[in-house]
């Protein structure tokens, strides 16, 4: 029988990144898939709210929105530990609300009995709202990881729990009480000009940036994410880890509980209501995965400030609250749409 | 020689009338993803009544040119003709009215519902948008009958077993007027008898004058059904050539462009001391029910048996996956009974599962990120807080070198690499950390024979080395050659030890069943 051969050619023909000729549109689908839809939204968001106010791009109205984005800002990473094992948790409004209502009642009680020991009683009181909203968080992990409930049906049903107590401990009334110091430190508080919520920001987030891409822990969330048959199978300690990433997300909820507590200067059950989906939008919006396994932290603060600027800018536009969440939820759901759509892009791109 | 010589020789073989147009034609046909040439100006045609064989290694563009035969995609340059015609099929639904019907890898039905249901979704037939349920029920049950499949219309299909699932994907093709038939790796999950059935229902439909595409690795088919084979390679046309014209060799040669005199290397066994001891070993899943082996380092020792025999069982059990119920297991002399995978890989055993997707690989994480997943616990490569990225880089980088890593981009998502590349990332993970005893499972299932050879070679340099391998392994050749003993698994239990010269293939398929079990 006679066959031809032809040689092997030395070359593979996939053609690696760096063609000759690349149309704009294949840049901008590029562009696209490499940075998702976060660019074009910042990028939108700054135009409309120029053009419709003439005080949206000040440094004064701007540092108001880095401000005002803090406690999104940090409730938003700690959303992402979550989205990023595969999971997700409604319960963090819950965790601020029920941080803020421990922490003042025990401030307000602690400064009521010994009034000059201040520094003393914000301290109990800022344990103690810590360790209650870290507490929501803890029991979140159990039910995850140990029993297998769903992360939708363990933090949904925490979120009631949680928000039942702290309506329960109030009477639905807010908790004054607290010694000023509290408010004018972490509330009002400013160093150079900057308030002092942000310096918090910033120092979690140098945290975060290390905890995700320089600890093995931070390696393993995503890994657990991403198949957490294979993270099993390569000795990861699955079930630890994800309790610990419902710990840290509780956590970092519960700081930016008390900062906001600090802020309003009373304890509220009602605070953070919000915060679930504005948590879970930032996520989306910055790129972060809904499967699990991918998401990076820069561009979840990006995300949250998007939402914090965006807020700012229909309140100069005097656009009206009610219809503020009509805007906030399409966003979400845009963005889930585009993600779609970069997915298939980038696996059109990669085939 | 030329390419038109070696048509006119495939053509002179051929039973089929030169003079009979084709039922489908492929003429210079492209795919071009973005960054990749997927398909280059391939020719091909099929005539009514043959079985065409798609041959290739993964990544050849086999999969990519049925896609756009069953209006998955549309191909950049090049026509399609059917029965003479250029057809422009816009989706599956196109191609479906032309009766070009698919049975792809991954199928596509709804676990939820009934056979029946599947069987005519998409094709309900209504009455005053009602669905006529009764007529729906008796199509389905003649359509199982004339194919003379033993399924149950009402049964859930989620619960069928995987070649049962495949029936109803095949019976689906089967519903309308069919034309043109593809099948891809259709026997992977089957059993040999499920298979003859398989085939028996292929010689039908070629006498109904249905024109099959079929794709396989398996040569031993090609040899049982094929008539005229096409192989591809790199997304290029190579040859067609005629079944009865061509030895395994040859197309092992065409496919790979390279002569493969010997595709198992050869190993140099050294056993020495023992390193792993299972004794009247059961697991709670009463899959593995007294078992005992012994494994020795600098010697690669097969596992064999049928698929179910509990044989990858038995090995998940040594790496603390899956539960024991009773026995002891002693590795590298401590007793480990009962210790999970972080404690197994920290004293030197390291498996390596069969399905790299489902729990192998990170899919969407990096090349660097999943070679040291079961390694970041080192001081290698992890301070006391911090990872040590830099080492982790070089070492990974290192690897890639070695193992030829195509494209060197260890930064990239496993997914956008081939399926030869991705098993290359799944073994290069055994090379980050110090490691006594491999167990590999199923390590070439669906691996084309130039991925085999690496895979092969890899396996004997780790045991000339001085580890000890575990080869499960339901490819028997792959068993006989690499192994210096061979146990053989059946239904649980142990049915043979077998060493040396007595490795051979009757032995082996004798214990793999009933009759010769002591």
């Amino acid at each position: 029988m006679s066959v031809s051969i032809s040689p092997r050619s030395e070359k593979p023909n996939i053609e690696i990144t760096a063609l000759p000729k690349r149309s704009i549109g294949d840049l901008l689908k590029r562009g696209f898939v490499r940075l998702g839809v976060l660019p074009v939204f910042l990028l939108a968001a700054m135009i409309i709210f120029s053009v419709v106010s003439d005080n949206f791009l000040t440094t004064r109205n701007l540092i108001n929105v880095a401000r005002q984005s803090t406690y999104l800002v940090i409730v938003s990473m700690g959303q992402m530990l979550a989205l990023i094992t595969g999971g997700f948790d409604l319960s963090l409004g819950t965790v601020v609300a029920i941080t803020s209502v421990v922490s003042a009642t025990v401030m307000a009680w602690s400064f009521a009995a010994f009034p000059d020991m201040v520094a003393l009683s914000i301290g109990l009181g800022i344990l103690a709202g810590f360790a209650s909203g870290v507490a929501v968080g803890g029991i979140n992990g159990l039910g995850i990881a140990l029993f297998n409930v769903s992360p939708f049906v363990m933090t949904l049903g925490m979120s009631s729990v949680g928000f039942g107590i702290a309506l329960y401990m109030t009477g639905g009334v807010p908790v004054y009480g607290m010694p000023v110091a509290f408010g004018s430190i972490f509330g009002f508080g400013k160093f150079l000009g900057i308030p002092a919520p942000i310096y918090v920001t910033v120092v979690l987030f140098a945290i975060m940036t290390l905890f995700l891409y320089w600890t093995r822990m931070g390696r393993y969330l995503y890994a657990i994410g991403g198949n957490i048959k294979a993270a099993n199978l390569s000795g990861i300690n699955t079930k630890g880890n994800l309790f610990m990433a419902y710990v840290l997300c509780s956590a970092l909820a519960a700081i930016s509980g008390l900062l906001l507590t600090a802020r309003i200067d009373t304890g509220e059950a009602n605070i953070g209501s919000a915060l679930p989906l504005e948590s879970i939008a930032a996520c989306v919006i910055a790129g972060v995965s809904l499967r699990g396994g991918v998401g990076r932290v820069e561009n979840v603060v990006l995300g949250a400030l998007f939402i914090g600027l965006t807020q700012n800018g229909m309140n100069l536009a005097r656009v009206e609250s009610y219809l503020q969440t009509v805007v906030l939820g399409t966003l979400l759901i845009a963005a889930v749409i585009a993600d779609q759509l970069r997915q298939r892009v980038g696996a059109s791109l990669q085939d | 020689m030329t390419q038109a010589i070696t048509e006119a020789v495939a053509y002179d073989g051929g039973a089929h009338a030169e003079w009979a147009p084709p039922l489908l034609r492929l003429e210079g046909v492209t795919k071009r993803f973005p960054g990749v040439l997927a398909l280059d100006r391939v020719d091909f045609d099929l005539h009514a009544g043959e079985v065409h064989v798609l041959f290739g290694e993964n990544g050849a563009g086999k999969s990519t040119m049925i896609s756009l035969i069953a209006g998955v995609h549309r191909p950049t340059e090049g026509t399609i003709k059917f029965r003479g015609k250029e057809a422009r099929m816009h989706s599956v639904y196109d191609a479906r009215q032309l009766g070009i019907s698919a049975v792809f890898q991954e199928f596509s039905l709804v676990p939820h519902m009934t056979v029946e249901q599947n069987l005519s979704l998409g094709a309900e037939t209504c009455r005053y948008g009602l669905l006529q349920k009764k007529q729906l029920h008796q199509n389905a049950k003649e359509l199982l009958n004339r194919l003379g499949f033993p399924l149950l219309a009402e049964q859930k299909t989620g619960l069928l077993s995987r070649a049962e699932q495949q029936m109803v994907e095949i019976a689906k093709a089967f519903r309308s007027d069919l034309s043109v038939l593809i099948l891809d790796e259709p026997t992977a999950s089957l059993t040999e008898r499920e298979t003859e059935r398989l085939f028996a229902l292929i010689e039908q439909a070629k006498l109904a004058g249905v024109g099959i595409i079929y794709i396989t690795h398996r040569m031993s088919e090609i040899k049982q059904i094929a008539d005229r084979i096409t192989v591809l390679r790199d997304g290029k046309y190579i040859a067609t050539v005629d079944v009865e014209s061509v030895s395994d060799d040859q197309l092992v040669e065409l496919m790979t462009g390279r002569i493969v005199d010997q595709v198992f290397p050869k190993i140099n066994h050294l056993p020495g001391e023992k390193i792993l001891a299972v004794e009247g070993l059961k697991t709670k899943s009463g899959l593995v029910k007294d078992v005992s082996i012994v494994l020795r380092r600098g010697e690669i020792v097969g596992l064999a048996g049928l698929v179910g025999a509990g044989k990858s069982e038995l090995a998940r059990a040594c790496f603390g996956i899956e539960s024991i119920a009773s026995g002891r297991i002693t590795f590298d002399g401590r007793e480990t009974t009962g210790l999970g995978p972080r404690e197994m890989l920290d004293r030197g055993m390291f498996y390596v599962p069969p399905d790299r997707r489902e729990e192998g690989l990170v899919m969407i994480r990096n090349v660097r990120e999943n070679m040291t997943l079961p390694s970041l616990g080192l001081k290698t490569f992890s301070g006391p807080v911090f990872l040590r990225r830099a080492v982790e880089r070089q070492a990974v980088d290192g690897i890639a070198k070695r193992l030829n890593l195509q494209p060197p981009n260890t930064e990239r998502s496993v997914d956008h690499f081939s399926g030869g590349n991705q098993q290359k990332v799944l073994l290069a993970r055994t090379l980050t950390r110090d490691v006594k005893l491999y167990i590999f499972d199923e390590p070439t299932v669906g691996v084309d024979v130039g991925a085999r050879v690496a895979i092969y070679e890899f396996i004997r340099d780790l045991c000339e080395s001085g580890a000890a391998v575990l080869l499960v392994s339901s490819d028997l050749p792959e068993i006989l050659n690499l192994s210096n003993r061979v146990y053989v698994m059946h239904r649980g239990v142990l049915s043979a030890e077998l060493v040396g010269t007595d490795i051979t293939e009757e032995n082996v398929l004798n214990y793999f069943f009933e009759r010769n079990v002591a």
